[in-house]
């Protein structure tokens, strides 16, 4: 069982500044992001887009960001989870959350700050008709283990550089494999395109453009799937796996039914601190709605600011917090104290 | 101001009113409507929430490459479709005839 003070869901910039913030009031972080790196959509959407209203950087590259804040708490020493999404919370003690991941870790801490952006990056799913009925039957939506498709029949569905590195190297694995895009032209790195290409011209992998798929058939396992493309009309095709990859895209997902009071999927907060209705459950950054809202990463900084000095409150209500400026005190890390 | 018709995902029509001196793009006039459009990345070709079909001939901007590659992870794209955040709002727009794409899951 891990334990800390706070208990930050969501690794984005938000979640980040919070561990700088709570560090200044001598309170311990743990981080818990579903991706596998910090950073949330600056690392994982657009890391190479140049953002401009952070005060104090005319220009500074999302990626950037995340490096500079990743050093700016550091001597805050957080501990992490990455890769696990947060599934469960429950109430351990009058002043106690106890959360559990879908891995099964545990993570104890009288205050939650949920920092969870727009909601854990799931796999886009195609919307086809069963097609959830086949899942894990057939059809996967990320690969973890390559030889799982020794010797099958794959159709991958994309046109992006997840679904052009898995052509390449499933075709050295597999029986049969067959790319099928929307366009006729691939994104993605020049290189794997080419080799793909490459691939396609010696007859190892099948290509079909200007295509997609419809739909999904078989008993039980997956064993066909009917695609449709604008030079052949509608046909199948046996496979034994159907493996779309088109990318992430962000679900609230289980803290939507955590019970707390939640508006078009953002979480209702009171401004005066950042609380939600749930005592000692915090929401910051992009998760968050109240009149006047503004999804701004500035926005965020500041929200997690006010909620770090309220969560103090809340876990020693009896002891004086004294508002000091860090040009007087300096940063004081957690290693010196 | 011009006027745009949107058709929402219920069939109903909607006529919008669009200032064209405020840089508007037309997933935020979506927004400023009410429309059930999510515009997750805020604009910048990176979701395809704001995913739309154009029906109406105007002369609009070829989608840019990073358009076209959102597309390609969208649902449900036909010949017409456009992300929205990606049409910027001009008077040459007066009349546009949009629909709003459906979403998956």
């Amino acid at each position: 069982m891990i334990k800390t003070d706070i208990i930050i869901i969501g690794a984005g910039p938000c979640g980040l500044f919070t561990v700088f913030e709570a560090g200044l009031l001598k309170l311990k972080c743990h981080l818990v992001d579903v991706l596998p790196q910090p950073g949330g959509q600056l690392t994982e959407v657009y890391p190479k887009k140049p953002i401009y209203d952070i005060p104090g950087y005319p220009s500074i590259l999302a990626g950037d960001l995340v490096e500079k804040l990743m050093t700016q708490i550091e001597p805050f020493a957080p501990s992490y989870t990455l890769g696990e999404k947060v599934e469960s919370v429950e109430k351990s003690d009058e002043k106690l959350y106890t959360i559990t991941t879908n891995k099964g870790t545990q993570i104890q801490a009288p205050v939650i700050a949920i920092a969870g952006g727009l909601g854990c990056f799931e796999p886009r799913k195609p919307p086809i008709q069963g097609l959830e009925q086949f899942e894990d039957k057939g059809v996967d939506y990320m690969i973890k283990d390559p030889e799982k498709f020794r010797n099958k029949k794959l159709l991958i569905a994309g046109g992006g550089d997840s679904a052009l590195d898995w052509t390449i190297e499933l075709a050295e694995i597999a029986k049969e494999v067959t790319l099928i895009h929307r366009r006729t032209s691939f994104r993605g790195a020049i290189d794997s395109v080419h080799k793909v290409m490459l691939l396609a011209k010696e007859k190892k992998v099948n290509i079909i453009t200007e295509a997609q798929a419809v739909a999904v058939k078989g008993n039980g396992t997956l064993s066909e799937v009917i695609i449709k493309s604008k030079a052949k009309g509608e046909f199948s095709q046996q496979v034994d796996h159907f493996i779309p990859l088109f990318g992430l895209t962000p679900k609230l997902g289980p803290i939507s039914e955590w019970g707390l009071s939640i508006h078009r999927s953002s979480i209702e907060v009171n401004t005066l601190d950042y609380s939600t209705d749930t005592l000692g459950i915090y929401a910051i950054g992009d998760i968050n709605t109240y009149p006047g809202k503004l999804k701004l990463i500035l926005c965020g900084f500041h929200e997690a600011t006010l909620m770090v000095q309220s969560a103090f409150k809340y876990i020693y209500p009896d002891q004086k917090l004294s508002f000091k400026y860090t040009t007087v005190t300096g940063i004081e890390g957690f290693e010196n104290s | 101001m011009i006027k745009i018709n949107c058709k929402d995902r219920d069939g109903e029509f909607h006529e919008l009113e669009a200032p064209t001196d405020m840089s508007f793009n037309l997933m935020e006039i979506f927004k400023a409507h009410e429309l059930p459009v999510e515009g997750i990345c805020g604009g910048m070709a990176l979701c395809a929430s704001c995913h739309c079909y154009v029906h109406s001939d105007h002369k609009l901007s070829d989608p840019s490459e990073d358009e076209e590659n959102m597309l390609d992870q969208a649902f449900f794209v036909e010949d017409n479709s456009r992300l929205s955040c990606q049409i910027k709002i001009t008077k040459d727009l007066d009349g546009l005839e949009v629909e709003l794409a459906p979403v998956g899951e």
